[in-house]
């Protein structure tokens, strides 16, 4: 469970990778082995993606409990970090955000005070999401609502706040979202030296909640998540209230995707409500049922190559993704229940159960 | 009854009405069952058993009547973790164990050792007692040479006995088994029978909901029948095989 050698296999792709970005983006940028900051920038997204993926996975494969709205954290996190880049620099360089322009404000609504600061913006990250997937957590899980009645309501909350998001009167920039960004924590937002900063951080964030979530299933807490899974009915009436395990896992999964959508606004340089349309939360499920739920390593391989298809695939036929991605929901419902580790792939299978 | 020399019964449920709507499963019910005993509940189909179960374990809220476990603890004031805890264990129809765990890790996540939270539960993990205990059920239950094995691949009568394993982790007052045997086969029933048996001791009840009669005369101390949500026998088994309106009732006339 999480433990064999695919496990390790991806931890140590990830830590090298870390290692490697900076030196290979760096110095060696310009040599054959060099990443370009256009390459850099791809696997920095795709790192966040992971990143994504394994918040969902802690709580879907191992507890059973379905998100369809983890786009809501991701956003969250998002646009935290927008806001913060946008003040810093219309209070330290002067840059007008388009929101003020096009809403004609003089100054910013009062909810954007203090944005300028970098540690309360990162606190916030950590905090907002926080809070938001412990409130709901905390009432659904106590009322016993689960399951597919859990996963429809996480779905419409992100389409709420995608309604939300879309207004322009909320000073969150509305439809057009929030872009223009000048940089973020010192780096100057488009220079090569950004981009693989930005991905080195999100290679090392995707290592560390992978080690971190990997340890914790690993431990008695992570069993009692399995049992949940299993059969909760009889984890709560061998006197274990599942509320709080089940709490912990999901409020622990929110942060990590506010953590990804954090870094992953920067990457992009833009950050708009369609973060939070429906689509954008099923594909994250699809990812990890793609890879396989419960294993983690599945989750990470799932958001790889999902998304790189996804790249891929946008360079020349955009329109086709829908399709592929409804093609690749169909074959993991009908023929891999268990995602990509179904396939009878010799290498895969020794990877997976060797310890 | 050697029950009262011992001062106050396991369980005891008196006046207890139940109904789902308009629906009255359980009109006025007065049951008991004391410690030292193997207690047999039969009846028919819709006779009551289950919901008596689910009573007691807090899944189901009852209109009236009271609950107490051991004379004292009234169990409608608790929630299911705290009747769990107070000494009541229940031992589902469906064989309900965690199936991507070990047989090992089902029996250590049954034990608590700190009934205060979780969070202290899982600090104090590494307990020698936990591991003491597991082994002392494990051969309680014949699992030893399965422990490390993932619950899921075990064979029908072995996941019942790890469910009945993990209910034993805590030494409960009150034992509830809800058809134990159903889907065994014959020498699984057997081995069933003898586990039991050997379950029964002086600070415990057992009870035992069952619809294999010869299962229940084999194990039962003394059994109640239940019918439409009223006992119409308590005694001995073998008594009740001759009683009128027992055989009535499993008849069909009324």
């Amino acid at each position: 469970m999480g433990g064999g050698m695919l496990f390790r296999t991806i931890a140590i792709s990830l830590a090298a990778l870390t290692l490697a970005l900076p030196i290979l983006g760096g110095p060696l940028a310009g040599s054959g082995i060099g990443i370009s900051p256009y390459l850099a920038n791809i696997i920095g997204q795709i790192a966040t993606f992971a990143l994504l993926a394994i918040a969902l996975d802690l709580i879907w494969g191992f507890a059973g409990v379905l998100s369809l709205g983890h786009g809501l954290f991701f956003a969250m996190g998002g646009y935290l970090i927008a806001m913060h880049m946008l003040k810093e620099g219309y209070v330290n360089a002067g840059v007008v955000p388009d929101l003020m322009t096009f809403m004609g404000w003089t100054e910013l609504p009062g909810h954007w005070a203090f944005f300028e600061s970098f540690p309360y913006t990162a606190a916030l990250i950590l905090i907002l999401p926080g809070m938001l997937a412990f409130a709901y957590g905390w009432m659904s899980f106590r009322s016993r609502v689960s399951g597919v009645y859990f996963a429809i309501i996480t779905q419409a909350l992100t389409y709420v706040a995608m309604l939300l998001m879309f207004r322009n009167d909320t000073g969150f920039g509305g439809n057009n979202g929030m872009t223009g960004f000048v940089s973020l924590l010192g780096l100057q937002m488009g220079a090569p030296q950004t981009a693989v900063l930005l991905a080195t951080a999100s290679t090392g964030a995707a290592l560390a909640a992978f080690l971190l979530c990997g340890q914790l299933v690993r431990s008695p807490f992570g069993r009692m998540l399995v049992a949940v899974r299993d059969d909760e009915a009889r984890l709560r009436f061998l006197g274990y209230d599942t509320v709080w395990p089940k709490l912990a896992a999901w409020t622990l999964s929110g942060v990590i995707a506010a953590i990804a959508g954090a870094l992953y606004v920067p990457q992009v340089g833009i950050i708009n409500p369609r973060l939070l349309s429906p689509e954008v939360s099923i594909e994250i499920a699809v990812w990890v049922a793609l890879g396989g739920r419960g294993t983690l390593s599945g989750a990470v391989i799932g958001a790889v190559v999902i998304s790189a298809l996804k790249f891929w695939l946008t360079g020349f036929a955009p329109d086709l993704w829908p399709f592929i991605l409804s093609i690749l929901v169909i074959v993991v419902v009908v023929g891999l229940p268990n995602g990509l580790s179904d396939l009878r792939l010799p290498g895969l299978r020794r990877m997976r159960d060797g310890r | 009854m050697d029950a009262d020399i011992r001062g106050a019964h396991a369980i005891q449920v008196e006046g207890l009405r139940v109904t789902f709507g308009d629906f009255v499963a359980i009109p006025n019910l007065t049951f008991i069952a004391s410690y030292g005993e193997i207690h047999g509940v039969i009846g028919p189909n819709g006779a009551g058993k289950t919901t008596l179960l689910d009573v007691i374990t807090g899944k189901t809220r009852p209109k009236e009547g009271t609950v107490l476990l051991d004379g004292k603890i009234d169990l409608r004031r608790l929630s299911e973790p705290q009747i769990a805890l107070a000494g009541v264990g229940r031992k589902f129809q469906k064989p309900s164990v965690f199936e991507a765990l070990s047989v090992r890790e089902n029996l250590e996540l049954a034990l608590r050792l700190h009934t205060r939270s979780i969070l202290a539960e899982l600090r104090g993990w590494a307990d020698p007692r936990r591991a003491a205990r597991v082994a002392e059920v494990l051969d309680e239950i014949s699992l030893n040479d399965r422990a490390d094995v993932p619950a899921g691949i075990l064979a029908h009568g072995q996941k019942q006995w790890l469910e009945i394993g993990m209910l034993l982790m805590q030494r409960p007052k009150l034992l509830m088994l809800d058809e134990p045997v159903a889907g065994m086969t014959e020498a699984e029933t057997r081995h069933t029978a003898d586990l039991v048996r050997r379950l029964r001791a002086p600070d415990r009840a057992i009870l035992v909901i069952e619809h294999d009669m010869a299962f229940v005369e084999e194990i039962a101390t003394r059994v109640t029948v239940l019918h439409e949500g009223t006992p119409i026998f308590a005694g001995h088994m073998r008594d009740a095989r001759t009683d009128a309106r027992v055989r009535d009732v499993y008849l069909g006339r009324h």
